[in-house]
């Protein structure tokens, strides 16, 4: 940037910080923003303003590790991107203003506006990619916790397992439900499993065709699949879409379906 | 009341807030839970035909009404349409157990007893627009 420029905002860093302070308070007040109690929004403006300023003297590497700080400090409370990108237009805005105001400089308008508009972005950049990166991350997170839960396979009793599923299932969860079947079949050494759909909201055809697969591979590794928790509106539209799961027994509770996985395995339960 | 929400359709998250849309608006029109149920897998298998068959398309639910000789009756109208490769022989997909995929072959003749009026107009390598309703009895 040209040291023109660098010494007039300078110079003016009184005048200017005061009017985006003001200007900031018009653009970026929404929902996200009220919830933030005035002292520590007011607290903040001043943290950011000081830092875009300051970024003008700081060597590169030194602006980027002081930027990064500060967001993720913030990311970390939940401010929202918003307030950065429109605050940092607003200064953009205001810094133009005050130089158009001041005719004393020697550089072509575009030239100064290019300057500036090349400082904003590289601030503007690293802010997004910080913030995209942290939602990346989250997305990785929860995305790895949904697969741990999306097809536990639990050995009830000696013979016996459960497969509960909630939710919907989609082509990846269900080659999951496929896999995690036969390895737990083996790793048991179940002779019944019992597969719970109590939970899923909607069996289409495409359910019912990977349920269907799945007792079929269940059965070539000489176990015995029984589907349970099929709710009676659920029962319905099976009917009503003409899919037929008479290949495998079904329950309406899991209860029942161990009951029958009991007596499949030769055994019962007592009360003493 | 005739409030159009269209939601497109192009991965598999699209069929589940396709669903999740039907299942919202067959709740307010008063459906019960068999029906909602239906509605709600009717919408789930014409969703999966455009996400397998079309790549992307779009639902749109709508409630409407129409004066019969008993009166107002309400119901829910469902539009799936895509701009995919279109349906050769429309009679053969209707039939049940017909599939080119490898899946079950129930889903357009299921939707059809899943719902009370159901109307498929689809032109070879241009697309197709299928329409459902269900009526509140």
């Amino acid at each position: 940037m040209q040291p023109s420029i660098v010494e007039f905002i300078h110079n003016r860093r009184q005048s200017l910080t005061e009017k985006w302070l003001e200007e900031i308070q018009r653009v970026a007040h929404d929902e996200t923003v009220e919830r933030i109690p005035d002292e520590i929004y007011t607290q903040t403006n001043r943290e950011f303003i000081d830092l875009i300023v300051d970024t003008l003297d700081l060597k590169q590497e030194d602006a980027k590790e002081r930027i990064k700080q500060f967001v993720e400090r913030l990311i970390h409370i939940g401010w929202p991107l918003s307030y950065f990108t429109r605050g940092l237009q607003a200064f953009r805005r205001v810094i133009l203003d005050a130089i158009r105001e001041d005719p004393s400089h020697e550089e072509t308008p575009i030239e100064i506006f290019y300057d500036i508009e090349n400082w904003i972005d590289g601030i503007v950049n690293q802010l997004v990619d910080e913030y995209s990166g942290t939602w990346e991350s989250t997305l990785h997170l929860q995305k790895m916790a949904l697969k741990e839960l999306s097809a536990p396979l639990i050995p009830v009793f000696e013979n016996i397992s459960v497969m509960p599923l909630i939710g919907t299932i989609d082509t990846e969860r269900a080659k999951l439900i496929m896999e995690n079947l036969l390895d737990g079949i083996i790793e048991h050494r179940s002779q019944v499993v019992l597969i719970d759909i109590t939970g899923v909201p909607v069996v289409d055809t495409m359910v019912a065709h990977h349920i269907i697969q799945a007792s079929e591979a269940v059965r070539l590794v000489g176990a015995e699949c029984i589907l349970v928790g099929i709710r009676p509106e659920i029962a319905q539209t099976i009917v009503n879409l003409g899919i037929d799961l008479s290949k495998f027994p079904t329950k309406s509770t899991l209860r029942k379906g161990i009951e029958s996985g009991m007596e499949l395995t030769q055994r019962k339960i007592v009360t003493t | 009341m005739s409030i159009q929400s269209c939601v497109e359709v192009h991965t598999e998250w699209g069929i589940v807030s396709a669903r999740q849309a039907g299942r919202n608006l067959a709740k307010d029109v008063g459906f019960g839970n068999v029906d909602q149920a239906r509605i709600t897998t009717a919408i789930s298998e014409l969703a999966r035909n455009i996400y397998l068959y079309a790549d992307k398309g779009e639902i749109c639910i709508e409630a409407i009404q129409e004066l019969d000789k008993h009166g107002a009756k309400k119901g829910i109208k469902v539009t799936a349409r895509d701009k995919g490769p279109g349906i050769k022989n429309v009679r053969e997909v209707m039939s049940d157990g017909f599939t080119t995929s490898g899946g079950l072959g129930a889903g357009l003749p299921g939707v059809k007893r899943l719902m009370d009026e159901f109307d498929i107009d689809s032109v070879s390598g241009e697309g197709t627009v299928i329409t459902t309703i269900k009526w509140l009895r």
